[in-house]
């Protein structure tokens, strides 16, 4: 491993530790609630690629993990009295071994089938949590105000979990790099270009695939933890929303699928493209219809996305743009 | 509880007929394009909205605007094959299904402005009819009574038009197709277009007897892509009965449970379906 050596690594790894901690040492409101976005946003579209990116199957359903993991967080941290860590790391554990069973059947299908099935699983998931009675049923979960005591305050408890949510990115990264950078990661992108081809050449493309979906699934349940802490509520809609799922995927194809850096730059491009078009009073409702656009002509004419295409055009940048 | 059981599984049946035509269009778009049409659900709301303005505003019978809706559609159809589909038809399902998916949220987004979400409905009423005990919507009969000549106009269209047959053909196998003389871009955006004008079809149809918004649409595309899986993808025949499955257990399930409950058993039979047997209840293979 010579990750440390390799410029792209630390291209990837100071964009995000160093942007978070100017953010930390800036300490201003307005500005944690952005980067706190900005940073969600990078964790779910980092993990999303790691499975649609290298395997190269469309997850409709990311933001299942987001939703149950981040429930189950909650549900430990607000009903079961555990600490904020050990919660978002129960969220994580939760959701990963869901998505090992799920994966295990659902991956057996390939290409549009398994989309199809995500989209039935997020369905499914949102609907089974607002029948579930643990769960608070379709009101959700509250968390009591005085549990911010722990953390002096409830000022203080959004630093502290910014810091949690900047770790936790700055890690989705980083694992995202070293996944793709591996021998494992060559084993999932030889499944994207020929899943029969990579059997033959030894991958053990079930197990493989599978995996890198448990992998994917576990941090979006601690950035789920994170955010419904900070809301200080949970309900199924919030949880599961479908909308959310499919921002990511024109996150990650907006930065380039595939590519450590494609999901950091599109997340915050998107974001910040957004936050632009939702106070803009003549884009403020047609934000949906204004990215749709967006993702036509990248799906058309730019299907690398923008790193993608940074690539293409300027060779000698491949070794810093991964 | 019998009569209950039977009165719900009646309407659900009706209903079913209509779900079944909306799934029908998918089946169709999958089955010769291997396209996943995300801008389904998207194109029904069209629909939906289409007869609302024409009856509301314009007075116009819902039946005389249902052809017009059918014709419109199956333009829209072409220009969307045109536009989103044509360049990435061979790039793989990746591709196609982003390009579905951003087309329906250019619809969604215009759509949300355009419409706002306030639910709108068609206040139609055809009276109804009691047959032994049962209370039957007028509305709800004429709907099915429209989806079964609709299925019946597709059959004779597939099987027994040149049209029709070129449409298989290039389903069956396109490279071989293109061999026969057979232009597949010309087949593949008729076969969109025709996709969609079921989905329109299918909205305006739903209009008639349920309140709706813009965003309804997504509700009735998951349970196309349900009864798409049921009747096996690509099958359009077989859609009719898939939808009729759906109906059925719309009917069924919320006598013995909460209704909250009846999205759980569909994705759930959706998942496990797809699972167990990919190519449907009535799949070839």
């Amino acid at each position: 491993m010579s990750f440390w050596r390799s410029p792209g690594f630390w291209l990837n790894f100071l964009l995000i530790f160093v942007g978070g901690a100017l953010v930390l040492l800036i300490h201003q409101d307005t500005l944690r609630e952005t980067a706190f976005t900005v940073l969600m946003y990078i964790a779910l579209a980092s993990s999303l690629n790691i499975i649609m990116g290298l395997t190269g199957y469309v997850n409709f359903g990311h933001i299942v993990f987001f939703g149950l993991g981040g429930y189950f967080g909650f549900f430990m941290l607000s009903q079961m009295g555990w600490p904020l860590y050990l919660s978002m790391l129960a969220g994580g554990c939760l959701s990963a071994a869901v998505a090992l069973v799920i994966g295990a059947a659902v991956l057996r299908l390939r290409g549009a089938y398994f989309a199809l099935a995500t989209i039935g699983v997020n369905e499914a998931a949102r609907a089974f949590v607002a029948n579930f009675k643990p769960f608070g049923g379709a009101t959700g979960l509250f968390v009591n105000f005085s549990v911010y005591d722990q953390y002096g305050g409830s000022a203080s408890a959004l630093w502290w979990i910014f810091t949690l949510l900047w770790i936790v990115a700055t890690l989705t990264v980083v694992v995202g790099y070293l996944v793709k950078h591996s021998r494992f990661g060559l084993g999932l992108i030889a499944i994207r270009e020929d899943e029969d081809a990579a059997m033959v050449m030894g991958v053990r493309a079930p197990l493989a695939k599978t995996i890198a979906f448990a992998l994917s699934a576990f941090f979006p349940a601690l950035v789920g933890t994170l955010y419904f802490f900070k809301n200080g509520n949970v309900e199924p809609e919030d949880a599961f929303r479908f909308q959310l799922s499919l921002e990511i995927l024109v996150m990650v194809m907006l930065g380039g699928k595939g590519l450590v850096l494609g999901p950091i730059l599109g997340a915050f491009a998107y974001e910040r493209l957004r936050g632009y078009l939702l106070i803009s009073p003549l884009f403020k409702n047609l934000h949906l219809a204004l990215s749709g656009g967006i993702l036509l002509v990248i799906v058309l004419f730019v299907p690398g996305g923008v790193v993608g295409w940074f690539r293409e055009r300027f060779p000698r940048l491949r070794r810093l743009l991964e | 509880m019998f009569s209950h059981l039977s009165a719900s599984l009646v309407d659900g049946l009706l209903i079913g007929f209509v779900y079944g035509i909306a799934a029908m269009g998918l089946s169709l778009i999958w089955g010769v394009m291997r396209v996943v049409n995300l801008a389904h659900g998207a194109t029904m709301a069209l629909g939906m909205f289409f007869i609302y303005y024409l009856f509301s505003g314009a007075g116009m019978n819902p039946y005389l605007a249902l052809p017009l809706a059918a014709l419109l559609a199956m333009a829209f159809g072409f220009i969307v094959y045109v536009v989103a589909l044509h360049r990435v038809i061979q790039a793989g399902y990746l591709y196609t299904l982003l390009a579905t998916f951003a087309v329906n949220m250019i619809i969604i987004g215009i759509g949300t402005t355009v419409f706002t979400t306030s639910p709108r409905n068609v206040d139609f009423s055809l009276g109804s009819v009691t047959l032994g005990g049962e209370i039957l919507q007028g509305t709800r009969l004429v709907a099915a009574a429209a989806s079964v000549t609709i299925t019946g106009a597709l059959y004779l269209f597939l099987y027994f038009t040149r049209t029709g047959k070129a449409i298989r053909a290039v389903s069956n196998n396109r490279a071989a197709a293109e061999l026969m003389g057979i232009s597949s871009a010309r087949v593949l955006a008729l076969s969109f277009g025709i996709g969609t004008m079921l989905a329109a079809v299918a909205g305006s149809l739903t209009a008639t007897f349920f309140p709706f918004t813009i965003l309804s649409g997504s509700t009735y595309q998951l349970k196309s892509f349900v009864i798409c899986v049921l009747g096996g993808l690509g099958n359009p025949l077989g859609a009719l009965l898939g939808g009729l499955i759906l109906g059925a257990l719309e009917g069924i399930v919320p006598v013995f449970m909460p209704v909250s409950w009846v999205p759980v058993v569909e994705f759930g039979l959706f998942v496990a379906v797809l699972v167990i047997r990919p190519s449907g209840l009535m799949g070839a293979k």
